[in-house]
């Protein structure tokens, strides 16, 4: 990069269009912290499953016909008849469940780490709103297929704004363009599951504009003395996640070779019937934590505010965690209460693959007041009696002293 | 003395191990750009339907039918006995694009030529311009009755398909 700015040409448009030095300046000579572990690799990773996204969706929509009457034709063409469209369509289904694994393990890193404390507080906010409107753009991708799953799940996940008293029914015909999930709806659903990604793609820039703005958090949690806490971004970091890129690129080819349905449902090459409804529906596995906690509360209006309300309380963490400690390294109860939400969104996806039948209500029903108890009782508490490890003094002291 | 100056950077195995590694993935990236690519070409349902049959019994003598083979209009003429011999009569050093009639058919009263203009892919009209062939309204070139190029902007004459007979009144085109 240096040898670069050292040509004429380059300079000349470099002190006009600060490209190269911009880029030189956060990718490059960037301070990371010099401990920074695999755990801060789904970040990047996350970047590349949004890229992803983004080219094989734009390659797609060459060949999608958004009609209630033609999409899911439009679709078996591309997987039989557009060259090599099998592997778009299934690069693009599966990348999107590869995206969010990689975003729940970077949230669960920052969960465990306490990157969501002062002062990365906005930096949180942001990234629970990407991941909002990556749960709005997956859902809406979902239905476009116009497969029995597509329809019903679209039914569904729009009727949920029926239980708002009141102005619900006028607010769900809105959204359906019609009296029933129709052409309208799928029209305005491929319109939005267009946009929304370069939404989100804003949204990330705003969220590495305030990681850069106050630095990484790192494995210890402790906040940087001096340069001797940093390395430079590149060579050391663009190399270590260059190394995680192509672990997660093994994987996500074992399940697009070898498994591309594994995360799907056999329902959605149906196409969609408005007079029969699957007998067994279940979203897709990334929202079926959430799904359980929408069943597990027996009436309609509550079990739509407490799905909202399980995201929306991610956004006062930063106040409901009452420890000034940020890394779980540290913290000797905290710990064992991380792991214990991590069973417990576990045994919530598991309820919510279920039908709500049995032991899985009683089961959703404990898991979802577990859920809640976590982040309005517990973590203010741990906070108040937990009595911490010792920090070290600096980031860079264990480092190099081992 | 020489080596202090020039050789300041010695190369090394780290050298070799990032150009080892951006080798790879320039590779990868290359190959993995390819379905995005391949994905415009035209699909297996698209070349499926790149030949077509035509019956010509309807079509009387001096009378031209326009049939549709990949989406382009195919002109088969039925030519009259004047159109052959005013076709063969031409000079072929006074063509642009030099080609005898007889190059241009399988039977000389059936002209199957692809309706397209060779300057810039309008469909030229039947029994018009100066050499009682078409006449493309577009930039104003004149094709004879051979469909070959004889004045205004074109380069060539009307492109023949691939077409074979498959029984006296059939043809198969593509």
């Amino acid at each position: 990069m240096q040898a670069l700015l050292n040509n004429g040409f380059i300079r000349w448009f470099d002190n006009r269009l600060p490209v190269l030095s911009w880029t030189n300046h956060h990718m490059m000579e960037y301070p990371a912290p010099r401990n920074l572990n695999y755990a801060w690799n789904f970040g990047s990773l996350a970047g590349l499953a949004l890229v992803l996204q983004i080219v094989t969706g734009i390659v797609l929509a060459m060949h999608y016909t958004p009609h209630a009457d033609m999409a899911f034709d439009s679709v078996e063409r591309i997987m039989r008849d557009v060259n090599y469209g099998w592997l778009l369509r299934y690069m693009h289904a599966n990348g999107a469940s590869f995206f969010f694994i990689v975003v729940y393990l970077h949230i669960a890193r920052g969960l465990y780490y306490g990157s969501y404390k002062a002062p990365r507080e906005v930096l949180w906010w942001l990234g629970l709103v990407i991941l909002l409107l990556m749960m709005a753009t997956a859902f809406m991708g979902y239905v476009l297929p116009w497969g029995q799953m597509s329809f019903w799940g679209a039914t569904v996940i729009t009727n949920l704004f029926s239980a708002i008293p009141l102005i619900g029914e006028p607010i769900v015909q809105w959204l359906w363009g019609g009296f029933a999930v129709g052409n309208a709806t799928l029209n305005r659903f491929f319109s939005l599951h267009f946009l929304l990604p370069f939404v989100i793609v804003g949204v990330v820039v705003l969220h590495l504009w305030a990681l850069h703005h106050k630095k990484s958090n790192n494995p210890l949690g402790i906040d940087y003395k001096g340069p001797q806490d940093f390395i430079p971004f590149h060579p050391y970091y663009t190399i270590k996640d260059a190394f995680g890129a192509g672990v997660f690129l093994i994987l996500f080819a074992i399940f697009l070779f070898y498994a591309p349905n594994y995360m799907g449902h056999p329902d959605n090459y149906i196409p969609a019937d408005p007079l029969v409804t699957p007998a067994h529906i279940v979203p897709e596995w990334y929202f079926l934590p959430f799904y359980a906690i929408l069943r597990a509360i027996p009436d309609k209006l509550g079990g739509v505010l407490a799905m909202g309300a399980s995201i929306f309380i991610l956004f006062l963490l930063p106040w409901l965690d009452t420890s000034r400690i940020r890394s779980a390294t540290f913290r000797p109860v905290f710990k064992w209460f991380f792991w214990l939400l991590m069973i417990d969104l576990v045994v919530l996806g598991f309820c919510g693959a279920n039908p709500p039948e049995g032991f899985w209500v009683p089961l959703s029903q404990v898991a979802t007041v577990y859920y809640f108890l976590h982040f309005l009782i517990l973590l203010p508490l741990i906070g108040w009696f937990e009595r911490p490890r010792p920090l070290p003094d600096s980031i860079a002291k264990p480092v190099l002293k081992a | 003395m020489a080596d202090q100056t020039i050789g300041a950077h010695e190369e090394t195995r780290r050298d070799f191990l990032y150009v080892a590694t951006g080798a790879v993935a320039a590779v990868g990236a290359a190959m993995a750009i390819w379905p995005f690519i391949d994905q415009m070409n035209p699909a297996a349902d698209v070349l499926a339907l790149s030949s077509i049959e035509v019956d010509l019994s309807p079509v009387p003598v001096g009378q031209q039918i326009t049939v549709n083979w990949r989406g382009k209009p195919v002109f088969v003429r039925h030519r009259t006995e004047a159109d052959i011999e005013e076709a063969r009569a031409v000079p072929i050093e006074e063509l642009r694009d030099p080609q005898t009639d007889e190059e241009r058919v399988v039977k000389p009263e059936w002209l199957v030529m692809v309706g397209i203009c060779t300057h810039l892919g309008c469909v030229p009209l039947a029994d018009q311009g100066d050499f009682d062939g078409w006449f493309c309204p577009c930039h104003g070139s004149h094709y004879d009755s051979s469909g070959r190029i004889r004045k205004g902007p074109a380069p060539l004459n009307l492109a023949i398909p691939g077409y074979a007979f498959i029984d006296d009144t059939t043809i198969r085109v593509g």
